[in-house]
């Protein structure tokens, strides 16, 4: 349309009108805008710098180096080994599927592996690093190392992985290291950061777990530059950890690794300490397990089968199996009766095989009876009906005291999982656990270690010797940390009178070496090294009176489950005792048979420093003990290598 | 015609009208481009190749098209002005049923080597469409009633459109263009004074029914306009970009840390840092200094249009000039607002300086009408 002059002059005066308004506003705009500018970026210039600087830098952990645990000598038990493994970036990998490919031609690894692994390389950020393959043998890695070229994106690493080289010699003693779980890091007040980091190893059992503080060592840290996708740039500044401390146990890894052997797949445990100053010089369990299944993540398959076993090779007999200690416990009740005054040196008591007590008959283990008996007699034959007679007139109270005094009945504080107190019932507890009375009954069962009376391999040891010593010896297992030697206090005196311990000792030696010991068959001829002992035989059945009748079942026609444990409890020499040590062998029979040749060849391994010398056995078994002990799968004492065929 | 009645055989013609381009706004506009490019080749980490180089072609092409357009009168693009629109109308709905879906919105259609942003035409085909209709409209029937219903459907429908793909940065771009354009060609006060009111009484309504029975959005609504308006107070979701820009700004202080040394950027804590984001490598390796300096560049490049503008005596290209400068100010302001954490995030790109074809073809086409309009300005 046609437009007058003045309409375009209207037009052209709005314009600018408007226009310059705009333009105000706009300047307006643009002020504002500036002064946010001078704000940010000169008020509050510091601040923001301060955030930039955090945003960027970022503190890393560097996991220190485990401790090692050795035995006494510093032959090496847990240590460190180089863990090769291969690892892979998607980002630098480019086509993955074929850099995988590729890897899985190179390395073993299954079809499943290499699904799972390539579906967590693409889950994850392009630059985190997925572990493809952990563990790899020597020949594996250097394929891997000489194959990079067309390999982009993989890396092959080598980190620190905790291993056990003596296997299963240890498993109970020293436990393992695992991952770690969310209950391992709620047990804690104020977690160690280290325990957050991916891969990160705690001790989970054992001397692993308990002497996890030492071991573990302190973090260190490097500063190091992130982008936002937390890939590290470079590094900024570092700072040494502390690595962790290197711990000697008490235990001789040979004698362990003899008496593991001994024991072989029997389910039993045997406990050796020195007399002196309490070191537990063995502490074997078994059937045992292999640890380092449990580092690399035990498959489902293995654990079954070691929790469906029914010797039960995950658990430690030596502290954590309570068993009824049998005639083992017969010096307690002696040495009870003795102190309280209740009998003297000279008591005698006639057996005729059994005993009549409020209507009820209690059963000397010999039918036909020992006749009249005096204390010596009755720990060399092991009459019970002694022991059912001057339990009467002691009772149950100073028992149990007697019992505590010998490091019954209580927790010994060692640095391994699971250690049991045992039971050593008084009349105060049996109110307490069941409500019920205490009654004489009772009495006469705890005489002889049966009823309620419980105990581990551990505490009888203990309790060995503190006979042999008069000494309240405390069992240790942790000799030096970090190369500084803990010293053993000295064990204060019992209290006890040593005319009623010489009588002890001289019923336990009368049980291996006279004639007619329940143990003479399991004697040491060599003068230096005698050994002094006691049995034990605990029912873990009633003997009904239909089956005494007719005469007891022998134990090899029960089934294993319902067989008698074997016990035995010794120390050696005689006359100057080092050595105590203590056996169970669960449903082994009798103690002098299942029990007491075991404790025999420990202890001689023990006193000899290695094999237990031929010559120190009667003469009649030295041909057959001898081809024994040549097939004991044992390792050689330098390098820990099985020699014969490998249990691994 | 308006044209016909100035003294139109004065205009330059031939190559001569290089001679009379607004060589100022050429020149800034370039300055500025050769900023962004090299905050491109800084983000990348020193890689030109990435962003930079492709960034610096676009613009080598989009000078040369912005020529073409100033070259062809300015009557030709006013006769242009409804099939721009129509066609950018249609490719809007063929987006929105057909288009293909980036960052969660349909926004382009492939078309072979080409991606057509039709939003993207949208924002100079809408004022040229509204500059045209202004020229058109009888200069006393401005603000009758039907005749601002006109202009309004004419902004609101694409806006509509664009903020269904949803694209609420773009749709509010549109809409503030067509506000604009309309107050410049004289609409009254009182229609703008009216919105506002409105608008703002909508808002305090909304606000202050929350709590009380007659609430008018559901508590999640309220939730999201939160976070929506206070970033901070979600700081690794919705608020991490805000907050993590204005580090980026703030620790640059006085001069900055440097050309490429820029720790927020280049080490990936600036999000979308080559596009929407890219003031912030700016502000934080050149500091307030350079920061300030790049908005004098701008407001320089506002203020020669609108001069331009001024001086221009024929409506349609008065009205077309003020619309590309308002758009292009509207981009500015609400990216630096967002990017200063003056206003909510809304994904507005930094006109000539954010990575991106299709919007820096379209900014220097629209310079192209600007200038022209300028070249050929009735003399």
């Amino acid at each position: 349309m046609r437009r007058t002059q003045k309409d375009v002059e209207d037009s052209a005066r709005t314009i600018t009108r408007r226009g310059l308004m705009l333009g105000g506003a706009m300047t307006a705009m643009v002020a504002a805008l500036g002064v946010r500018m001078r704000y940010l970026q000169v008020d509050q210039a510091e601040e923001f710098k301060l955030l930039a600087e955090e945003n960027r830098v970022s503190i890393e952990l560097i996991p220190p180096g485990r401790g090692l645990i050795q035995d006494r000598n510093g032959k090496l038990i847990a240590g460190n080994e180089q863990n090769y493994r291969v690892v892979i970036t998607r980002e630098d990998a480019g086509d993955v599927d074929l850099v995988m490919h590729r890897l899985a031609g190179l390395i073993p690894m299954t079809s499943e592996e290499l699904e799972q692994t390539l579906s967590e390389v693409k889950k994850n950020a392009a630059h985190v690093k997925v572990v493809v393959k952990d563990r790899l043998d020597w020949n594996d890695f250097s394929k891997v190392a000489i194959n990079a070229p067309a390999l982009p994106g993989v890396i092959p690493e080598v980190g620190l992985s905790r291993i056990y080289p003596r296997g299963y010699d240890f498993a109970h003693v020293v436990g393992y290291v695992g991952a770690v779980s969310q209950k391992d890091i709620d047990e804690q007040e104020d977690p160690d950061p280290l325990l957050r980091l991916p891969k990160f190893q705690i001790g989970k059992i054992g001397s692993e777990r308990w002497m996890e503080k030492v071991l573990r060592g302190r973090a260190g840290t490097r500063q190091v530059e992130k982008n936002a996708f937390g890939r590290v740039m470079r590094e900024l500044g570092r700072e040494e950890g502390v690595a962790g401390g290197d711990i000697r146990l008490t235990i001789d890894a040979d004698l362990q690794n003899f008496a593991q052997a001994r024991l072989g797949e029997e389910s039993a445990a045997v406990v050796v300490m020195d007399i002196k100053n309490g070191d537990l010089l063995c502490c074997a369990s078994a059937p045992s397990f292999n640890p380092n299944l449990f580092v690399r993540g035990i498959s489902y398959s293995d654990y079954a089968a070691l929790t469906e076993n029914d010797h039960r090779p995950l658990a430690n007999k030596a502290v954590s199996g309570a068993y009824p200690p049998g005639s083992t416990f017969k010096m307690v009740t002696a040495l009870a009766a003795l102190g309280a005054g209740a009998i003297d040196l000279g008591h005698k008591v006639n057996c005729p095989g059994y005993m009549e007590y409020g209507g009820r008959r209690f059963h000397c283990w010999s039918r036909s009876g020992h006749g009249t008996m005096t204390l010596t007699q009755s720990l060399q034959k092991s009459c019970d009906i002694y022991y059912y007679d001057i339990a009467q007139r002691v009772g149950i109270d100073k028992m149990a005291e007697m019992a505590r005094k010998l490091g019954l009945g209580m927790r010994h504080d060692l640095q391994m999982s699971a250690i049991v107190p045992g039971t050593i019932p008084d009349r105060a507890w049996k109110q307490e656990s069941y409500g019920q009375d205490w009654r004489i009954g009772d009495t006469i069962n705890a005489s002889i270690g049966q009823g309620y009376v419980l105990a581990s391999p551990l505490q009888l040891a203990v309790m060995t010797a503190r006979i042999a010593s008069g000494r309240s010896v405390v069992p240790r297992l942790v000799r030096m940390i970090d190369g500084k030697e803990i010293p053993a206090a000295q064990a204060a005196p019992l209290g006890l009178e040593e005319r009623f311990l010489a009588a002890m000792r001289q019923g336990m030696w009368d049980v291996v070496n006279s004639q007619a010991g329940t143990a003479r068959s399991n004697r040491i001829v060599d003068p230096t090294m005698v050994l002094a002992g006691k049995t034990g035989t605990s029912q873990v059945r009633n003997i009904t009176a239909a089956e005494r009748a007719t005469g007891v079942i022998r134990n090899e026609q029960l089934p294993w489950r319902r067989r008698d444990h074997a016990l035995y409890v010794g120390y050696a020499p005689f006359d100057n005792p080092r050595y105590s040590v203590a056996v169970i062998v669960e449903h082994g029979g009798g103690g002098s048979t299942a029990a007491a040749p075991i404790a025999r060849d420990v202890i001689l391994s023990a006193l000899a420093g290695g094999r237990p010398p031929i010559a120190a056995y009667p003469q009649d078994q030295r041909g057959r003990i001898e081809s024994m002990l040549k097939d004991l799968p044992l390792r050689d004492p330098e390098t820990g290598v099985l020699t014969s065929s490998d249990q691994a | 015609m308006a044209f016909f009645e100035n003294r139109l055989k004065q205009a330059p013609t031939g190559i001569r009208k290089v001679l009379y381009l607004n060589w100022q706004v050429i020149v800034l506009v370039t300055a500025v481009s050769a900023v962004g490019i090299l905050m491109l080749w800084s983000v990348a980490g020193g890689d030109f190749n990435l962003w930079a180089k492709r960034q610096a072609q676009v613009f080598a092409a989009g000078m040369v098209l912005m020529f073409i357009v100033a070259m062809v009168p300015v009557w030709f693009w006013r006769s242009m002005a409804g099939i721009a629109y129509l066609t950018s109308f249609v490719l809007l709905i063929i987006v929105d049923l057909y288009g293909v879906v980036g960052m969660g919105a349909q926004r382009w259609i492939d078309i072979g080597p080409l991606r057509l942003q039709p939003s993207e035409m949208m924002k100079f085909s809408l004022v040229l469409m509204l500059a045209a209709y202004y020229d058109w409209l009888d200069i006393r029937k401005v603000s009758k009633p039907l005749w601002v219903l006109i202009p309004v459907f004419l902004t609101s429908l694409p806006t509509v459109l664009v903020l269904m793909q949803p694209n609420l940065g773009t749709s509010l771009m549109l809409l503030m263009a067509g506000a604009a354009v309309m107050f410049a060609a004289g609409v009254s006060y009182w229609y703008f004074a009216a919105v506002i009111g409105l608008v703002v009484g909508a808002v305090v309504a909304v606000f202050q029914s929350r709590g009380t029975d007659w609430q008018l959005l559901h508590d999640y609504q309220f939730r999201r306009i939160d976070t929506f308006l206070d970033p901070s107070a979600d700081p690794l979701g919705a608020g991490y970009n805000i907050i993590q820009a204005k580090i980026a700004l703030g620790s640059g202080g006085w001069s900055g840390k440097g050309f490429m040394q820029g720790t927020q950027s280049r080490l990936n804590y600036l999000p979308e840092k080559q596009t929407d984001f890219i003031f912030s490598t700016l502000a934080e390796e050149f500091g307030f200094v350079g920061a300030f300096s790049l908005l004098i560049l701008y407001a320089l490049i506002i203020g020669f249009c609108l001069i331009s503008a001024l001086q221009n005596r024929d409506r349609f290209s008065s009205l077309l000039i003020i619309g590309v400068a308002a758009n292009f100010f509207f981009y500015i302001a609400v990216n630096l607002s967002m990017v200063m954490g003056m206003a909510p995030v809304v994904g507005v790109p930094l006109p000539l300086m954010s990575y991106g074809g299709s919007a820096m073809l379209v900014i220097l086409v629209g310079f192209g009408l600007m200038q022209s309009a300028h070249v050929h300005r009735p003399r």
